[in-house]
This record gives C-alpha cells, structure tokens and sequence, in this order.
C-alpha cells in the first residue's frame, strides 16, 4: 500500500467516524425528550462521575495552582509586578486552565470508563438482554451517561476552580504574606461575568463530548475483549482531541462576543 | 392474524395438530460475502422442545437473534407467536418480547446490579403484563427458587459461579412467564454435571410452565436429552430434520460428522 492511499482511507475512516459521531449525537437529542426519563439512573451516574471524581479534580487543581503561582512568582518579582499574581492566576484559571484540565482529566477516567463499561457491556451481550427486555439500551445507557457528563462537569469546574485558587492563595500566603482574605477578594475583583460565562458554557460542551465519546466507542465497540479495551483508549484520545477543537471554538466564539 | 395451525408428522409419531408458535421461511443473511442464512426454514409448534444443531459460525445464533429483532434478515418471513416481525413497530416488538425468554449463551447478567435487580430489571417495562405490583420480591423469589438459588438474591454475578450464573439467567427469562423460550446454547462453557443440572432445569421448567422451547446448540448430549424434533443447519440452510433417533442413525456423511464421538 502506498503512503498516498494509506492517507486516503485513513482520511475516509476519519470523516466516516466524525458522520458517525454525528448520527450517534442526533440520535441522543431524539432520545432525550422522550419517556421514559430513567431519573434513577441518571442520578446514579451523576454520583459515580461527580462526587468519585472530586478527589482527582480537586488534587490536581490543587496541584495545579501551587505550580501555577510558584513558577510565576519569580518572573513577577522581577517585572516588580507580583501584586497582579491573584488577578493573572484567577484569570488563567477561571478562563482556560481551569475547565481544561479538568476536562482532560474527566476524559481519562469518565470517557475510558464509559468506553470500557459499555464495550463489556456489548461483548456479554448484556445490551442485547436488556433490549430483549423491552428496555431501550439507547436511552438507559447512553442518554443518563450523556447527560450526566454534561451536567456534572461544571460543577467539577468550579470546584477544581476553587481548589486551584486555594492553593495559589497558599503559595501566596506562605511565601509573600499575603492574607486569604485579600487574595480571594482581588481574585473575585479581577473576575468579570465575561470570565465565568463563557467558561461555564464551554464546560457543558466538554462535559457533552466526554460522555458522548465515551459512548459511542463502547457502545460501537467490536467483538471480543480486545474490542474493549480498544474502546477505552480510543474513546480517551477522541475525546480529548475533540476538547481542544471545542476549545478553540469556544475561545473564537468568546472572542467575536467580546469585541461586540 | 394467519393460519396458525398445522399438521406435523414426525417419524413414526402420528400427524397432530398443533399451534404453531415460530414459523421461519426462507431467510437469508449475509455479512458482507459471508451468507451465513441462506434460505433457511423453521417452525416450533406450541409445547415442542425443537433443537436446531450446528457448527459454531454456522449462523445458529444469527437465526435466533431475527426471532426478537435484534438482527433483521436480508430477506425471508419470520413470525413469532401470529405476528410477523418486520411488521412490528417498536412498542410491539417490546409487548412480543415480553412473551419470548431469551437465554443468552454467555448467560448476560448485568455487572452492575444484584442477583434481585437482574431479575427485577425485565419487570420494569411490562407493569400491565403482570399487573400491579407492590413488592416484587415475592415474584423474584419464585423464580429463583424454580432454579434452586433462592439464597442468592443479593449476591453480585461476580460472585456467582459459570453455573450459578446460567441458573440466574434462566431466573430472569421466566420472571415474565414467557410462552415460548429461546436457548443460545444452553451448557456452552459448563462442565458435563452442571450441564446435566441445566438440561434437567430446562426439562422441569418446560413441564411446570407448558412453554415451548428452541434451543441452539452444538452439544449432542443436550439434544439428546431434550430434542423432541431437531434440525441440522449446514452452509445455512435446514439440511436434515427429524427426531434425534433419525438423525443419529443416518448414513448421510454431513449429518453423521454431528454425531461422531
């Protein structure tokens, strides 16, 4: 096979999934308003993927904003400019850092999760029991996963958000006196509704496309057990491939909207 | 609604006549080049237990998946129970499927839930078929006690054994009293005794409930044991049929490969 064609069928293969993809999506929004609402289900999985991914989101925001200020502080000393570390680090994190990496990190354990968990579920024959139940799999699978995703990851946005500012406001505290109070109280004074709005929206996105991801590469995924673990990985490099693309879309977007 | 009845004669038994629950003409099915159905024909009369034998990939379970709609033939007539498949909108299909019990050959237990939601998942869609139902416990009870793990109702799959996990599945086929039960090779990945065990299971569970079966197999033992009439699927098509004494005495080179130990 010759580079040339390699590229062409890859390139197919590509617009073949992202059609795909599309249809799958289209078939989330026909299936989402219509009964039943599988409400218990739904909860449940916004408990598996919010509250048993706090203490990742949190430790890595964390994490995050003590790195954050430490390798920033130097350069600001010496630009004498270290007063502006509350509004640079807030900003950078409310804007982008925040939602992102939480997103990443959303992608790795919820998308690969949902890969695996529904790819299993298609090789047991477990999705075809249920449907020979009289149960749309569709709708109790992948609409709650969908939409606890979507739902749930603003919510982790904020409170990684908040958790990576406390830990810059610890660096701060630690190394240049400065008060909780003050910290957070410039932080809140540098935020504007155009810093939190678009952020939030975005992340709805993010959320939308992890589980949608996640979804469909389990729920598509391919016979036998090597199939599941292909749906695993598949689903965390394509979905978080898609958060950049969404990413950039939202920055763009967000952009047009502030020169208005 | 069609003729559903028809006389059947079979060997030396004498013609009756019975209702006819399954009727298959000529379906064909194909994956890409592969034609794995290529015309085949079927029908299970009400109260039978039919066999259908044949080597793995010879599309056995292509068949019995177009019987509840989770596969559709290329072409071909299927009808389950007076009504024709393909015909079936969706919230018929799912009114027929509460009629049919499906055994899945990996028996398909839900990971995630209990022993007692297993069996209470089926319940969820089909409230009007058993009528109102408070505590569905004492329903889930009967039906793990007809496969003899009552005591298992809280348990995990996981932590159930190949056999315990088949018994459960076969629980949660009958939890919706289905008239006609469809088995996808039954004793696959069992030992001899447990698929002895599970065999029996299917013979009582026939007697007590009046159900007609198919079952989907390969082991010659099982069709043996619960065949009333049974059916050879060879290059996707029913290419001998009769009672498991016809068939095993038969000289035909394809049909004596079935029964050679």
């Amino acid at each position: 096979m010759t580079l040339a064609t390699e590229i062409v069928g890859k390139t197919k293969d590509f617009f073949i999934q992202i059609g795909d993809l599309s249809y799958f999506a289209g078939r989330f929004f026909k299936e989402v308003v219509k009964r039943p609402f599988e409400l218990k289900e739904l909860l449940r999985q916004c408990y598996h993927m919010g509250v048993r991914s706090l203490f990742l989101v949190g430790l890595t925001g964390f994490i995050i904003g003590l790195v954050l200020t430490l390798q920033s502080r130097p350069t600001l000393i010496e630009f004498g400019a270290v007063s502006w570390m509350p509004n640079m680090v807030g900003i950078s994190i409310v804007r982008e850092i925040g939602p992102v990496i939480t997103a990443l990190i959303c992608a790795g354990r919820i998308a690969s999760g949902i890969g695996a968990e529904l790819g299993s579920m298609r090789v047991t024959e477990q999705i075809d029991a249920m449907e020979v139940s009289g149960t749309n799999p569709f709708k109790y699978l992948v609409v709650t996963r969908i939409l606890a995703t979507t739902l749930m990851l603003p919510l982790l946005v904020v409170f990684g958000d908040l958790i990576a500012l406390y830990g810059s406001a610890l660096v701060e505290n630690l190394k240049g006196n400065v008060s909780f109070q003050l910290y957070f109280n410039t932080v809140f004074d540098a935020l504007s509704y155009g810093d939190l709005i678009p952020a939030t929206v975005k992340s709805f996105f993010f959320g939308f496309v992890i589980g949608l991801v996640g979804c469909y590469k389990g729920y598509y995924s391919k016979k036998g057990t090597s199939g599941v673990g292909l749906a695993a990985n598949t689903a965390v490099v394509m979905a978080s491939l898609l958060l950049f693309v969404v990413d950039f879309i939202a920055v763009f977007v967000s952009d047009i909207f502030y020169e208005l | 609604m069609r003729d559903t009845k028809e006389k059947i004669g079979m060997g030396n038994v004498t013609s009756v006549e019975r209702e006819v629950v399954i009727k298959i003409k000529d379906i064909r099915k194909s994956f890409g080049e592969n034609h794995v159905l290529n015309g085949f024909n079927m029908t299970l009369h009400k109260g039978e237990n039919l066999v259908v034998m044949g080597k793995s990939g010879s599309g056995k379970s292509v068949m019995i998946k177009c019987l509840v709609g989770l596969m559709t033939p290329d072409s071909g007539y299927v009808e389950v129970l007076g009504k024709e498949i393909s015909t079936l909108d969706q919230q018929h299909l799912d009114e027929l499927r509460s009629d049919i019990g499906f055994l899945f050959q990996g028996s398909a237990l839900y990971d995630s839930m209990t022993v007692r939601e297993n069996l209470e998942f089926p319940m969820r869609r089909h409230k009007d078929k058993l009528g109102v139902i408070d505590d569905t416990k004492p329903l889930v009870l009967e039906a793990l006690e007809n496969v003899g793990l009552a005591h298992t109702m809280d348990l995990m799959p996981a932590e159930l054994s190949g056999g315990m996990k088949r018994r459960v599945a076969l629980a949660r086929t009958l939890i919706l009293k289905p008239k006609v039960i469809l088995y996808d090779e039954p004793t696959s990945g069992l030992d001899p005794i447990t698929s002895k065990e599970i065999i029996e299971l299917m013979r009582s569970i026939q007697k007590k409930y009046g159900t007609s079966s198919l079952i989907i197999t390969h082991d010659v033992d099982c069709a043996r044991v619960i065949s009333e009439r049974m059916i050879l699927l060879v290059d996707g098509i029913n290419y001998a049929e009769g009672t498991y004494a016809e068939l095993s005495a038969s000289t035909d080179p394809k049909v004596e490969a079935f029964f050679k130990k």
